[in-house]
């Protein structure tokens, strides 16, 4: 199926660009009329992505952070959070709950988050290249106004 | 982001306000850490009413918090948090812990 509407977004990996991206998908996914909870389940996600990008991606450095939303008429949102960072040496580790190269104040539950708040999730990463992670999720659809 | 502090007896308590993502979650942890620096609290009790969202930055905010108190032989209570903030602490076990204190059992004392 063809996305009815989409987005991309390039923003570089400054900590303020957090509450940036969250706030940009909310506006972008409003068209869809999801539940406050559906909402507050991507915005979490995103958040955690985008997040990621800015602690580790990028952790000495400053990048570029690449979002891109797909709609689709059925009610499914397509998240795709992109960076260009150090990328991870072994995803499947990365993934278990509290598994942190983050230190003291990271929980390491990043992964866990986007796992549990959206319907799947996919990291593809490359050592020195970067990371993608794709995250889908379905927005149930209420009465249409059109 | 905003904190305010108000002490009764050996209770201190933190009103916390705003976003607790990892932006945020830097002053909040130095304003924390500060109070417990300065009063040597008994018991903290972190209130989360005014947080509107909070990600995994806010459980390791919580988890660091707690360890803090550990260290000085204090007690950490989190209150005041939604059904939302909830969601997010379950997935780190902290429910488990014996800080929390929801709306739901606070209405039901
Ligand atoms: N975009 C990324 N680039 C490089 N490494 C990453 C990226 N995302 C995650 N990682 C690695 O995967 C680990 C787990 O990530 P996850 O988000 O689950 O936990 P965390 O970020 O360490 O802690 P928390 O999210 O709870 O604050 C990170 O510690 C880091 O080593
Ligand atoms: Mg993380």
């Amino acid at each position: 199926m063809k996305a009815m509407n989409e987005m991309r977004l390039t923003f570089t990996s400054r900590s303020a660009n957090e509450g940036f991206a969250r706030s940009a998908v909310s506006a972008f996914v409003a068209q869809l009329d999801p539940a406050v909870d559906e909402l507050a389940d991507l915005r979490t996600a995103v958040s955690e992505a985008v997040t990621n990008c800015i602690v580790h991606a990028y952790r000495d450095t400053i990048g570029d952070i690449y979002m891109n939303v797909q709609l689709f008429e059925n009610g499914r949102v397509i998240v795709r959070v992109r960076d260009r960072g150090c990328g991870i040496p072994d995803v499947k580790k990365a993934m278990e709950p509290l598994f942190t190269t983050g230190g003291e104040e990271r929980s390491g539950l990043g992964f866990s988050v986007m796992e549990s708040f959206m319907d799947t999730m996919r990291v593809r990463s490359t050592v020195g290249k970067g990371t993608t992670v794709t995250m889908e999720k379905y927005i149930r659809l209420r009465r249409r106004h059109d | 982001m905003d904190v305010k502090t108000e002490s009764a007896a050996y209770v201190t308590t933190v009103h916390l306000a705003g976003e607790l993502d990892h932006h945020n979650a830097g002053p909040l942890r130095a304003r924390v850490d500060e109070v417990i620096r300065m009063k040597r609290p008994k018991k903290l009790v972190l209130d989360f009413s005014g947080i509107s969202f909070m990600d995994s930055s806010g459980i390791g905010f919580v988890m660091g918090r707690y360890k803090q108190m550990q260290s000085i032989g204090g007690e950490l209570t989190v209150s005041g948090a939604s059904p939302r903030m909830e969601k997010v602490m379950r997935l780190a076990g902290l429910e488990r812990l014996p800080i929390w204190k929801t709306h739901g059992e606070e209405k039901n004392q």
